[in-house]
This record gives structure tokens, C-alpha cells and sequence, in this order.
């Protein structure tokens, strides 16, 4: 096993930003400890958050583990973090507007014409339009990992609709629910200004045909959706109406909301279903889930969409490489968080490196998710890398890989007491009148010893996020 | 040419319908080969919704109507200046790049058989602007004009393989040749006055633009074997038919339509 950056132990001593959690563990004797484990998971249950599980079979309603060990950061750790990540969040809106209009980044030869107009995210439909504020990704979940005490590196970026946030908000509830003296001792930042900050955002993004105080609903394709639960979750918390494609009917330019006192406008839809399936006219014509029209009323001005549809071409993983040079290009700046290097299988001499070095590599399939379809070369079987080789050679423009990194560990509560485990962290930057950044997000844990893979679907947990107030 | 437009399309249901939402991607293009005159669109007893123009220049505009619904009655009337531009789509305002043109729909995927007419026509010239000619000629020559062969969902690959089909298996087999052989394409729809004596006829018709980087778009059409010229009344594009469709719509309810066209183009005496 390489060496990993431990987040709370450096050499024999305790960081600074986990001192008081030592004492917290060492006061916590085995039976308090099964006790609290237990109450957080019945109140888990209570709340009904679950998150369904694909491929593993089970109960598809199974809980996501949920660590109690918090993970922490200095006020002066999440201050970089902050400035980077809204950094990010701005390149890669300015790169969405600049994409679906006069590609200028394009023209400039910064990115191949070829990877941002026959990308399948590139949505033709919207090109020409430029939504309210020229914002495209309203919330944008960067993954980022951690590598040293001042090394972190962003490991892909989400602009259609991030999930988890319910789980950051959860997270903190719960914890302060179960341990209330642990916050009286630790002056932790709240992460609870979110919802606020969501909804401010989203009203902020209006379209010009809106006169007054915009109406907000979340659509949600469904209950049998694995994250229907944040669905509901965010719109309880915003007092805003969780809709679904069939309450909702275009008419006049518009979009109505079917309600007990007859239609009323809606102004902004905060869409937890992808473009193909938001209007049966404009995308997939045998779309269910959406409402014929919608394209129409959104680009003559009438119904602000976030997502913005066709924002998902700034996330691809092909794409992800050329974000350092986006924000070179459009802030003139020099990105404060670093990529991880990667290379394209697309490029032969990149596909030759990964083919020759599968062994210490962690390749990706350019459009999956979720931790499915990936290979990490250190920890797999010489006939799981001889399945990638023939899948790289066969189709290598769909393959990126990047090096196996040291992802961070931090103190989590496992059978034999309590031992390191990999994290990485999901922060939600808001995009609107102005650019937010709650303190916190949402730290995934690998739960099984030395895994690097943190994804939920993979046996991967969460933990409660804290950053310390000055 | 000055040519007048009448387009009425009707969609009966056998049983009332609770509403329905149409899209027209309707009104004549604007560039140097044509001028409107004038040119109304209507839809009887609907509620007109936002209009824009897209990235591809094109004017839609949205439309709703209430329930009860039996008939949906749809029509574009107006008249259009036209000049022969040789095809060359010139003076036409947009902004999507021409390579969002390269990708493959359902409906015009390359198979072995497309891939190999488009590569065999393609030989023996390196102009583009040939090469486009000779794509065009090749499609119009491995297809020929059988009118009830084909319906609206044959893919490009499909009516090769049966060697006829109507223009919009032409310009369909034409999209899926060009990207074959790496040059951006698109569906066009539109009209085409085809009557020496001037009288009212049948008249949508479908063709292909392919971008030659030297000079922009232009329009194929394989169903002819010619380039657009004062005949042609330019509607809209898209990767496919269905994507470049002047109405689609959508309708709420259970029953069953029926689907009524009739397009008459008339030449104005001058």
C-alpha cells in the first residue's frame, strides 16, 4: 500500500482541526458508540433516506452507511477550497454560454471543434439561446479528493443536477440531533443557509417574461426515482411545489401548474430529469416524463429551466481535461485547483501509455457514473485488466485514465474500533445573481479497507462535513 | 419566381381529445435566395404561444389548444420571392457550428452499404465541393423515386437496401453518405414548384445540405439530381426529418388520428 495523507494524524500527532474529536472518541466507550450508531440509523429510517442501489441486488431501498466520525476542515483550508471551486463554477458557465454561441474557445483552438459539437450532451436545440443571467449549471458539484495537507485535486465536475445534498443537510441534522455537546465544544460553520441560498438562486434566474415574485417547482420524474427523497426533500425545505411532468401543461407561451385552485404560472423549473426526457417535442418523442411544449416556452422566454438543458457538455469526462485551460481563457486566471492529470485513450499516444501501464492506472468510461464501468488498475485481478484491454482497444475514444491517486483518509468508525478510511468531498456551489458556496458539503467514504472507490453504489458511506468558524 | 403557398394540414381524431401542443418550425428561411412577401401561420381555434428563432435560423413557434379537441387544423399561407442562388444557402443568419452536423441520428445511421456508396462516390476527387456533387448523384442514381414504398420512419440504411424510396429517403440516405465520408450534413424541408404550366400541385418536398468549407452550406437534392434553384421554398433543418419536421405535435387522449396534407404552390403571373 502507498503512504496516503491522513487527515486527522500527522506522524504521532493529532491535527489541529480534529484535536477535540480525540477526546470525543476517547470518551465514547464501545456500548455508547453501537447505541449512537444504532439511533442514527433508526433516524435514517425514520426520514426515509435511502438510496437505491443498482446491480447489487438487495434491498433497493437500502440505506446509504452513514459514519458519525465527522471529517474537518480548517477555515482556512475551506477559504482555498471556496476560491476554487467558484472559480470552477464560473469558467465552466462562461464556457457554456461561449459553446452554444459564437465558440470562441473553440475558434481559439483551445478544445477540438469535435469534442464539444458532436458530444452527445451538446444539445442543438439551445443554441443561440442564452438563458436568464447567461448561467447554464445553477449548481454545480465538483468531486474533489485530497492528496496532502495542501494538495487537492478535482476529480470530475457535475453541472446537470448533482445529487447528495439532501445527505449534507441529513448529515448535519442528525449529528447535531445525536451529539449535541460536540457543537457547543467545536464552533462549526451551518450548513443550513442552503436552502435558502437554493431557492434565492433559482428566483434569481427568472425569466424576462416574469413580473413579480417568481413561482418554483422541483420536477421530479417519480417516486420510483432513486433520489425522489431530495426530490421531496429540497422542495419541503424551500415551501416550493414538487411536481411531476403530468402536472404540468403548456398553454398561451407559458407553463402551468395543475393546483386545487386551478392552473397557476410557473417561472422556474428545477429539473431532476435529464434533457431527453424534458419534452417529448423537442427530445425523445417517447418521453413519458415530460411536458410537450416546454422546449418552445423556455427559448421564447417564458419558463427559466436549471439546469439549463444542454448544460451537461462542460461535465464530460473528455471535456474535464481542457476546464484548466477554460479558465485560463475566460477569467485569465490561473486555476487555484488542479486537475488530475489525465490521458486520452482518443489520442494514440495516451492510449499506448494506459494500454502499457493498466496495472497502476484507474481508467474511466468517458460518459459513465455512479463508479460503474471503471477500472482501478492497483486494486483489480490480471483478468479484470485484460477485460478493460480489449474494451480500450476496441473503442479507445470512450476510455480516459488517470494515475491511482493517494486519496486522503480520515478516522471512521469501523468493527474493530476506529481506523483510516479514503474519503473524497462534494461541495455544491450555487450559480446565480450571485455565486454561494455553503461551508461544508458531502464527504463519501470508502468503507471497505483500502478501497479508493467511494461511490454509494460501490459500498461507499457518508460522513458529516465540518468546517471550523475562524 | 414569386410563388404563392397554400399548406393546410388537418389531423382528425376519432375521439375527443383533453388538448393539444403543436411546435411549427413553419416559416420560410431568410437568405439571399428568398423573400417573404407576406405569410401567415395559423392554427384554427389555438392559443398562439412565444415564437424564436433557433440556432439554425430557423422561426418556430408554439401553440396550444384546449379540450375538447377533434380536428387540429394547421395552415401556412403566404407568398415568397425566390432567386436561383445555385443551391448556395447565402445570407442565411446562424450559429450553431457546422460540425453539430457530423452526429448520426437513428434515422440516418451508417451502415456497410451507405458507408461504401459514399466512399466509392467519393474517390478520385479531393474538392469537397465535387465530392458533394458526386455523393448527391450517387444517392439519386441507388434509389429510385417510388412513391408507397417507404413511410415516415425508414431509416437511410433501409431504403438503400430496397433501392427506392420518396425524397425523404433521398435526402435522409444523402446526410448519412456525407457524415460518412467526414462532411457535416443536414435535413432541409420545404417546398418545391414543379409544374411548368404554373398550376396549384402537390408540393413538400425534402433535400440535403452539405457544408463545403470554402463556401457554407448547399443544398442536394438527390430525389432531382440538382442543386435548389427559384423553385425551392426553404422551411427548416435537422440532423433527420423528424428533427427538421415543419409540425410536430402532440395530442392528449386516447384516440386515434387521421392525418390530412394538402400543399398547392402556384407561380404568380408577371
Amino acid at each position: 500500500m502507498t503512504t496516503y495523507f491522513n487527515e486527522m494524524y500527522e506522524g504521532g500527532t493529532v491535527r489541529e482541526p480534529y484535536a477535540r474529536l480525540e477526546d470525543w472518541t476517547k470518551a465514547m466507550p464501545a456500548a455508547l458508540r453501537a447505541m449512537k450508531q444504532a439511533e442514527a440509523e433508526a433516524l435514517f429510517r425514520r426520514i426515509g433516506i435511502t438510496f437505491a442501489v443498482y446491480g447489487e441486488g438487495g434491498d433497493p431501498d437500502r440505506l446509504i452507511p452513514f459514519d458519525m466520525f465527522p471529517r474537518v476542515f480548517t477555515q482556512a483550508e475551506w477559504r482555498k477550497l471556496e476560491r476554487g471551486i467558484k472559480q470552477r463554477a464560473r469558467a465552466l458557465n462562461a464556457f457554456l454560454l461561449d459553446v452554444y454561441g459564437r465558440a470562441e474557445i473553440v475558434r481559439a483552438g483551445k478544445i477540438p471543434a469535435r469534442l464539444v459539437f458532436q458530444n452527445e450532451a451538446f444539445e442543438r436545440a439551445v443554441a443561440g439561446f442564452t438563458p436568464p443571467r447567461g448561467i447554464y449549471s445553477h449548481i454545480v458539484g465538483i468531486d474533489i479528493v485530497r492528496t496532502g495537507a495542501d494538495e487537492f485535486f478535482v476529480l470530475e465536475d457535475n453541472c446537470r443536477t448533482p445529487s447528495g445534498v439532501s445527505y449534507m443537510l441529513e448529515n448535519r441534522e442528525i449529528m447535531m440531533r445525536m451529539f449535541p455537546q460536540l457543537f457547543r465544544e467545536n464552533r462549526i460553520e451551518p450548513v443550513d443557509g442552503y436552502s435558502d441560498a437554493l431557492r434565492r438562486t433559482l428566483a434569481s434566474v427568472a425569466p424576462a417574461k416574469c413580473e413579480r415574485e417568481p413561482t418554483i417547482a422541483i420536477l421530479t420524474p417519480g417516486h420510483y426515482n432513486s433520489a425522489y427523497y431530495e426530490h421531496s426533500f429540497l422542495a419541503d425545505l424551500m415551501g416550493v411545489e414538487l411536481v411531476e411532468g403530468a402536472d404540468l401543461f403548456v398553454e398561451g407561451g407559458f407553463v402551468w401548474m395543475r393546483t386545487t385552485e386551478g392552473p397557476k404560472k410557473l417561472d422556474v423549473i428545477y429539473r431532476r430529469i435529464d434533457d431527453a426526457f424534458l419534452d417529448p417535442l423537442c427530445f425523445r418523442p417517447d418521453s413519458m416524463l415530460g411536458i410537450p411544449g416546454l422546449m418552445d416556452v423556455y427559448r421564447s422566454g417564458g419558463v427559466s429551466i436549471c439546469s439549463a438543458p444542454g448544460a451537461g457538455v462542460a461535465d464530460d469526462k473528455a471535456v474535464y481535461t481542457f476546464v484548466p485551460e477554460m479558465i485560463r481563457f475566460y477569467l485569465g486566471e490561473e486555476p487555484l485547483l488542479n486537475n488530475v492529470p489525465t490521458w486520452q485513450c482518443a489520442k494514440p499516444d495516451d492510449c499506448k501509455y494506459v494500454l502499457e501501464h493498466l496495472g497502476e492506472l484507474v481508467v474511466k468510461e468517458v460518459h459513465g457514473s455512479g463508479g460503474y464501468g471503471m477500472l482501478v488498475g492497483p486494486r483489480s485481478t490480471a483478468d479484470q485488466i485484460e477485460t478493460f484491454r480489449a474494451k480500450i482497444a476496441a473503442h479507445p475514444e470512450n476510455y480516459i485514465a488517470q494515475p491511482t491517486l493517494a486519496l486522503s483518509a480520515t478516522p471512521t468508525f469501523v468493527e474493530e474500533g476506529i481506523a483510516p478510511r479514503h474519503v473524497d468531498l462534494r461541495p455544491y456551489c450555487l450559480v446565480g445573481e450571485k455565486i454561494e458556496l455553503v461551508p461544508g458539503g458531502l464527504t463519501r467514504v470508502a468503507l471497505k479497507e483500502g478501497s479508493l472507490v467511494v461511490n454509494s453504489s460501490q459500498g461507499g458511506g457518508v460522513k458529516d462535513t465540518w468546517v471550523l468558524a475562524e | 419566381m414569386i410563388l404563392t403557398v397554400h399548406h393546410v394540414t388537418t389531423y382528425e381524431y376519432d375521439m375527443p381529445m383533453r388538448g393539444a401542443v403543436q411546435s411549427l418550425r413553419l416559416f420560410p428561411s431568410r437568405f439571399d435566395g428568398q423573400r417573404t412577401i407576406r405569410w401567415d401561420v395559423a392554427v384554427e381555434g389555438g392559443l398562439r404561444g412565444g415564437n424564436f428563432r433557433d440556432g439554425a435560423g430557423d422561426k418556430v413557434e408554439g401553440w396550444s389548444l384546449r379540450g375538447p379537441v377533434t380536428e387540429v387544423t394547421i395552415s401556412a399561407v403566404g407568398q415568397v420571392e425566390t432567386t436561383d442562388t445555385a443551391g448556395v444557402l447565402r445570407g442565411h443568419r446562424e450559429i450553431v457550428s457546422p460540425f453539430a452536423y457530423l452526429r448520426e441520428t437513428s434515422a440516418t445511421w451508417i451502415d456497410h452499404a451507405l458507408r461504401d456508396l459514399a466512399e466509392t462516390a467519393g474517390l478520385g476527387t479531393k474538392d469537397p465541393l465535387d465530392r458533394a456533387h458526386r455523393l448527391c448523384g450517387a444517392v439519386s442514381e441507388a434509389i429510385a423515386y417510388r412513391p408507397g414504398t417507404t413511410h415516415a420512419h425508414t431509416t437511410a440504411a433501409e431504403a438503400l437496401a430496397q433501392g427506392e424510396g420518396v425524397c425523404q429517403d433521398h435526402a435522409q440516405a444523402l446526410l448519412a453518405c456525407a457524415r460518412a465520408v467526414g462532411m457535416p450534413a443536414r435535413y432541409v424541408s420545404g417546398y418545391l414548384f414543379a409544374r411548368e404550366d404554373g398550376a396549384p400541385h402537390e408540393a413538400a418536398h425534402a433535400w440535403a445540405e452539405i457544408w463545403v468549407e470554402t463556401i457554407g452550406w448547399i443544398g442536394f437534392d438527390p430525389a432531382n439530381a440538382c442543386c435548389p434553384d427559384a423553385r425551392y421554398i426553404r422551411i427548416g433543418s435537422g440532423l433527420d426529418a423528424h428533427e427538421a419536421a415543419p409540425i410536430k405535435g402532440i395530442a392528449q387522449g386516447d384516440g386515434s388520428e387521421r392525418l390530412d396534407v394538402t400543399v398547392a404552390l402556384e407561380a404568380v403571373q408577371q
